[in-house]
């Protein structure tokens, strides 16, 4: 038996999951069942290719091929306290961490990165729901806070991408308090006249959607993202009956009122460009990829650098030289962008 | 009186003494007065035993007592000319919430309130104090008449938590509560707030960010109903009292987190057992909270409700 056990069955198993490596490779789409190859899946923005389903997202891809040459620089967050109820479900908070921390690489639930969108230069915080189901805690709070400082110090408008089942149970009432803490970035924001745009991505629901995530100049929703405040089940326990199909989908709150617009994840970038340009007085944008901005445009300060470096190495690094700070951009496409980027909007920081 | 389940024991006692004293009234030969005296020193000292230490869950029970003072008491007690002030201007009048101009002493200010009824018409009337958007919404116009008017604006808490229907969802809750919560941040006038019972989740928030809060000694506030943390994290619904160790909801552990700013004593055996020392304790207690903030500049106000908010969370438990 040991013999066996011990030997011949880790062989065999070996041998085996050897040969499971190229399932990886495939995501099977979860609403019409399409096996989508990783490669092409990525291209499209996690957008099954076959239904245009919109899967969950990662904040580093997503600004990966929101900015400009897929160049941003990481925003530092304070560091809140670690486990300040002590809690304990059935593993310890701390645990819990670690895990999420082991299985996503991230710190926590929430990515602040500053950059050029469409060389627009914007301030960009997006919530990462692979991490804890993106729960709300205090890390996300000091994150939306940093990001609003951010953005009020560099004079940027702050666009803000939402996923969450709502505040984080393990923080308690700490947790529930994010709401007035980011209600207060919210307000900074507004006091320095700068645009707060809220993209809210499936799933948005619960403490997160009633404080920060409707508090937006401009709501725009991924296409049959659930946005709530009480999830589906709970009403249907509440009320006793079955929901209408679509209820509290993006496309419902469209015609709630509740929304601004529907857009798909592919359009988002040129979208975000063109109502950002308009609210902050610029000319319209330049449309398509562009190379990322000059060194010292999109990574002033005190933002690590470094950190920017990692997301698209092979990218990084546009071929015109800077000179005083002019953006002169890099390729003839982008030259009407020339103009704005002059303008005194923080992006020429040295 | 209505006992809760942990108070068994001594309504069984409190009972018999209940029917001796029956039937010395019944029969005037029996002597039965020194084992009834007896029986009430015990009651006192069992009640007083199983309030000395109320654990976490069996304050979610006192405080959902149905027989504890609501917001209606403590408005109709302690402030006088109450003018109820009805409807959100967009939809409806929502009832679980009570707001109105009213004077406390000769201070005119803004009152508003969960209300979750006293018998099962006025319950339903209430929908048991869990508002809809439009409860909100009225909220968020009576705080920014009171901003305008520079009138302070007291606030009474006491909900399950909004309500999650259908019709609440598509008229916006989340939005609302946002609203609401955002409207608190932005009035120049003091605002004060007392948990008088239930502080649930974002339905609370949004009444609840404030200059001061105070809490009654057994009223819980919490991010969710330990019913509800106990079935997503232990997935069993019978775990709440674990779920309500676990989210220090009391009054007691919030003051240490430095989320509430004052405790107000209730009567031994809870506000149920004494309803009107627990209103007027809750009177003292907004008055020394209203001078307290009395004469402050509104932008000093906004400012310092803001730096609350933001600076939460520093400190632990741990310390």
């Amino acid at each position: 038996m040991n013999w066996i056990t011990n030997y011949v069955r880790p062989t065999i198993n070996s041998l085996f999951s050897r040969r499971e490596v190229p399932e990886n490779l495939w995501t099977k789409c979860p609403e019409c069942g399409t096996m989508l190859f990783h490669r092409e899946l990525k291209d499209n923005l996690n957008v099954c290719t076959a239904c245009d389903h919109h899967m969950a997202i990662t904040p580093r891809e997503r600004f990966a091929k929101l900015f400009d040459g897929g160049l941003f620089a990481e925003v530092k967050v304070p560091e809140p306290l670690a486990d300040p109820l002590q809690f304990r479900d059935q593993k310890k908070y701390p645990e819990r961490m670690r895990a999420a921390q082991k299985a996503t690489g991230e710190k926590d639930a929430m990515l602040v990165a500053e950059g050029e969108l469409a060389r627009t230069p914007i301030v960009a915080v997006a919530q990462d729901f692979s991490f804890m189901g993106g729960s709300m805690g205090m890390y996300v709070g000091n994150a939306i806070l940093a990001a609003a400082e951010r953005a009020v110090k560099m004079k940027r408008p702050l666009v803000l991408f939402s996923a969450a089942g709502g505040a984080r149970m393990q923080e308690g009432i700490l947790s529930l308090m994010q709401m007035p803490r980011t209600t207060v970035a919210v307000q900074m924001l507004r006091e320095a006249g700068l645009p707060y745009i809220v993209v809210l991505t499936h799933p948005t629901t619960g403490g997160v959607t009633a404080s920060y995530a409707m508090l937006g100049d401009v709501h725009i929703a991924e296409p049959n993202a659930l946005i709530c405040f009480a999830g589906p089940r709970v009403i249907e326990q509440t009320i006793r009956e079955k929901l209408p199909e679509g209820f509290q989908r993006a496309e419902y709150l469209l015609d709630h009122g509740m929304l601004d617009r529907v857009t798909h994840r592919r359009d988002m970038r040129d979208e975000l460009a063109t109502v950002l340009r308009m609210l902050m007085k610029l000319p319209p944008a330049v449309r398509g990829d562009l190379p990322a901005p000059e060194a010292g445009a999109a990574s002033p300060a005190d933002a690590a650098a470094k950190d920017s470096a990692a997301a698209k190495p092979a990218e990084t690094k546009p071929a015109a030289t800077a000179k005083g700070g002019d953006t002169k951009p890099a390729d003839a496409k982008s030259a009407p962008a020339k103009a704005p980027d002059a303008k005194g909007s923080g992006t020429k920081a040295t | 009186m209505n006992y809760l389940d942990f108070e068994k024991p001594l309504s069984e006692i409190e009972g018999k003494a209940e029917e001796l004293r029956a039937m010395a009234r019944s029969n005037k030969e029996m002597d039965i007065e020194k084992e009834a005296v007896a029986l009430d020193a015990k009651a006192a000292v069992l009640l007083r035993d199983l309030y000395k230490d109320l654990s976490p869950w069996r304050k979610c029970l006192v405080a959902r007592h149905p027989d504890r003072p609501h917001c209606r008491d403590y408005i109709e007690a302690l402030f006088t000319e109450y003018t109820p002030l009805a409807g959100d201007r967009n939809f409806a009048d929502d009832h679980a919430v009570m707001g109105g101009l009213a004077r406390l002493g000769d201070q005119p200010v803004m009152v508003i309130g969960h209300e979750k009824g006293s018998d099962t018409k006025s319950r339903i009337e209430r929908n048991f104090g869990m508002a809809r958007p439009e409860g909100y919404r009225k909220a968020i116009r009576l705080m920014d008449m009171a901003h305008r008017f520079g009138l302070p604006v007291i606030t009474l808490v006491d909900t399950p938590g909004a309500y999650p229907g259908k019709g609440a969802e598509e008229r916006g809750q989340a939005e609302a509560i946002a609203r609401s919560t955002q409207k608190c941040l932005e009035i120049g006038v003091p605002l004060i707030s007392v948990i008088i019972g239930e502080g649930g989740s974002g339905g609370a928030v949004a009444f609840a960010t404030a200059n001061r809060v105070a809490m009654l000694e057994h009223s819980v506030y919490s991010v969710i109903s330990p019913e509800g943390c106990a079935s997503i994290l232990w997935k069993d619904a019978e775990k709440m009292r674990e779920a309500a160790e676990a989210l220090r909801l009391t009054a007691q552990d919030l003051q240490k987190l430095g989320v509430i700013d004052r405790i107000i004593a209730e009567p031994l055996g809870g506000a149920q057992r004494g309803r009107t020392e627990t209103v007027a304790a809750v009177g003292k207690a907004l008055e020394t909270m209203l001078a307290e903030l009395a004469g402050k500049a509104p932008e000093a106000l906004v400012k310092d409700r803001r730096q609350k908010y933001i600076a939460m969370g520093s400190r632990g438990l741990a310390a």
